[in-house]
């Protein structure tokens, strides 16, 4: 066998496999260059998390003091040592129990429309569209002009009350719905749509007993995700007369002045007294809470219920 | 045997939805003589499935409805306040002091405020939220990528009062302790540079989960295609992935840009509200959105020039988040169409 390798066939087996071992193998340079920059993402994930790790102890930190029952059982008071943030929870949960039943009904309806029904390559369908994007990033400031123009003076003329502030935090959050609700009604496949016509539902049936079903999972974590937004939303409710001074519980959407969780706590942290600030890290402890339990659970459904059909 | 058909064939010969619903409303007499086709004709008209689509339809359409309330209420009394205020006047003049008299309204002053903590706010969160969106999708492993990804969206969903408030209470401090001398004078106790970080924060996840979208989507041929001439995995990060993904990155960032000029909470309470035409980040300085919050809030007559300017303000506001977010929305439909 020997005798088969010629001086030339050698070479060029030599040749062959520097050429590979060359490809294979990295000059020093690339690999330390791989090693610096694989540092340097690592870097960049950690200072993300670490910004959000900061924020969480600097609450807790500067709040722990006041946290306790305390926050739940008393109301707004000119005294630090007397307040708390009864009459603003309260004022949340008016306030999102309406954006609940506003936005829920309305966010999914207009996400069957325009998955189901919108016919795609038509203008005014697609002018929806973009403008649904836009909307989801119109600064949050300006909903609350919005409001203020429309639904506590002008047409509605409604005044400051719960109502006014439900409507316009639906308005804010229901792009976030409806995004979210198409893409859970997207993932249906079309086979179940095919396959219930075929054997003669009509189009809202097949919308209500077979799609609909299939993307509650989807929907909801869409929707816990777009609430706990507007819980946490304040700069709209400035213009809306959340941030003026009260200290009863609302017992009606139509006729009360209200306060929010996170407006209370803004305009805490605006008194600028050692107390206050104490009291607004205590609000922000409780509120996050909140939210952390809903974003967690909103995860947890989506991870629950995701299947790949 | 359905393996013997090519899967592309047996996709168009699939009739879609539209087909199928359209079979049923057509005449009868479009195919004369088959029994079929007029047993699947439905009996009535189906009033009641028009009604659903009606009422479904106008929830749609109450997406225009807000748009347009939005433009008619910030054009309305921009209008009037054009009246009395000169338009020139308004855009470049340097001077904002609406309260006092006499009154100024340029709104140079507070427009390059918000820019100033957009501008700080990005020179620190692109960097971060790229290299965060590199690692996610083209390093790290399925498992650490499960655990950073949902901390990510716990991160984008902290109420902006929690991060102002954090921006006040330790970011200004720590700047302060830290400040390096050469650098000159400390920052002051309400200074653009924690609100630019605490918005960077705020807008790390937005670029990063974007971004990671776009790298994620990019075809893992093109991948293999590099890894196969050689390169090495920064190369295919850095020469392959990120150009092909390049779209969608920009898209991010302009979508970043957006949300951080319309950024209220952190501006309002680590910012301050002194109007001052500078992009100093240590100077105490006045956002637009926080001017739009400190007087909406107070105690105003509608109809007085000063609260006309909430909404000459608002409508600046508007115009500048409008033109981003529409150049990402283009962005973001491009590298669909390319890749999906």
């Amino acid at each position: 066998m020997e005798g088969i390798r010629s001086e030339r066939t050698r070479l060029a087996v030599a040749g062959a496999r520097s050429v590979v071992l060359g490809l294979g193998r990295q000059s020093r340079t690339d690999v330390a260059r791989g090693g610096i920059f694989l540092a340097l993402l690592l870097l960049a994930v950690t200072i993300g998390l670490l910004g959000l790790a900061l924020l969480l102890i600097d609450a807790v930190v500067d709040g722990s003091g006041r946290f306790g029952i305390d926050l739940f059982t008393k109301k707004a008071s000119s005294l630090p040592s007397r307040a708390g943030f009864q009459d603003a929870i309260l004022g949340t949960l008016w306030v999102i129990g309406g954006v609940i039943v506003f936005c829920l009904p309305i966010g999914v309806g207009a996400a069957i429309y325009l998955e189901e029904y919108a016919a795609k390559g038509r203008w005014w369908n697609q002018l929806v569209e973009v403008n649904i994007q836009n909307l989801a990033a119109v600064p949050s400031i300006v909903y609350g002009i919005l409001g203020l123009a429309f639904i506590v003076r002008g047409p509605l003329d409604l005044g400051f009350i719960v109502l006014a502030a439900s409507l316009t935090l639906t308005l804010l959050v229901l792009p976030t719905v409806i995004i979210a609700a198409r893409e859970a009604i997207r993932a249906v496949p079309d086979s179940i749509r095919q396959g219930s016509l075929a054997l003669g539902a009509t189009r809202w049936q097949t919308i209500r007993s077979q799609i609909l079903p299939a993307a509650v999972p989807g929907v909801m974590t869409g929707v816990i995700l777009a609430i706990s937004r507007a819980i946490g939303e304040s700069a709209p409710l400035l213009l809306l007369g959340a941030a003026t001074f009260v200290t009863a519980n609302p017992t009606s959407p139509l006729t009360d002045g209200y306060t929010t969780l996170p407006v209370q706590i803004f305009n805490f942290f605006a008194r600028a007294q050692d107390d206050y600030i104490e009291l607004a890290a205590a609000g922000i402890i409780v509120m996050l809470i909140v939210l952390l339990a809903m974003n967690s659970f909103a995860i947890w459904l989506r991870n629950r219920y995701e299947h790949s059909w | 045997m359905r393996w013997q058909q090519p899967e592309a064939a047996s996709r168009e010969s699939a009739p879609s939805v539209e087909q199928l619903v359209n079979a049923r409303h057509r005449k009868p007499s479009s195919r004369p003589g088959t029994s079929l086709s007029s047993r699947l004709e439905a009996p009535s008209r189906r009033y009641g499935e028009m009604a659903i689509q009606g009422v479904l339809a106008s929830c749609a359409a109450i997406s225009i409805v807000t748009t347009t309330a939005i433009i008619i209420s910030l054009l309305g009394p921009s209008l009037s306040f054009f009246g009395e205020v000169p338009i020139d006047d308004f855009l470049f003049g340097t001077e904002w002091s609406p309260a006092l008299l006499p009154q100024k309204f340029g709104v140079l002053p507070i427009v390059v405020g918000t820019l100033s903590v957009t501008l700080w706010g990005l020179l620190f969160a692109v960097p971060i939220g790229l290299l965060s969106a590199i690692y996610l999708s083209e390093y790290a492993p399925p498992r650490v990528r499960k655990v950073i990804k949902p901390m990510l969206e716990v991160l984008a969903g902290i109420p902006t009062v929690a991060i102002g408030f954090f921006a006040f209470s330790f970011i200004t401090p720590a700047l302060q302790d830290l400040w390096p001398g050469f650098l000159g004078e400390e920052p002051n106790i309400f200074n653009a540079l924690a609100a630019a970080l605490a918005v960077g924060l705020l807008i790390v996840p937005i670029i990063a989960s974007i971004s990671e979208d776009a790298m994620s989507s990019v075809p893992a041929g093109l991948r293999d295609g590099a890894y196969a001439l050689g390169a090495n995995r920064m190369r295919v990060a850095l020469r392959v992935v990120f150009p092909a993904a390049l779209s969608g990155i920009v898209a991010s960032i302009v979508l970043g840009v957006s949300r951080a000029v319309g950024e209220t909470m952190v501006v309002l309470m680590a910012a301050g509200a002194t109007p001052n035409l500078t992009f100093n980040p240590v100077e105490s300085i006045e956002a637009m959105t926080a001017y739009i919050a400190i007087t909406g809030t107070g105690d105003i007559a509608t109809g007085t020039l000063e609260y006309d300017t909430i909404f000459a303000v608002g409508l600046v506001l508007f115009v500048i988040t409008l033109a981003m977010n529409l150049v990402s929305i283009r962005l973001v439909r491009r590298y669909r169409e390319v890749y999906e």
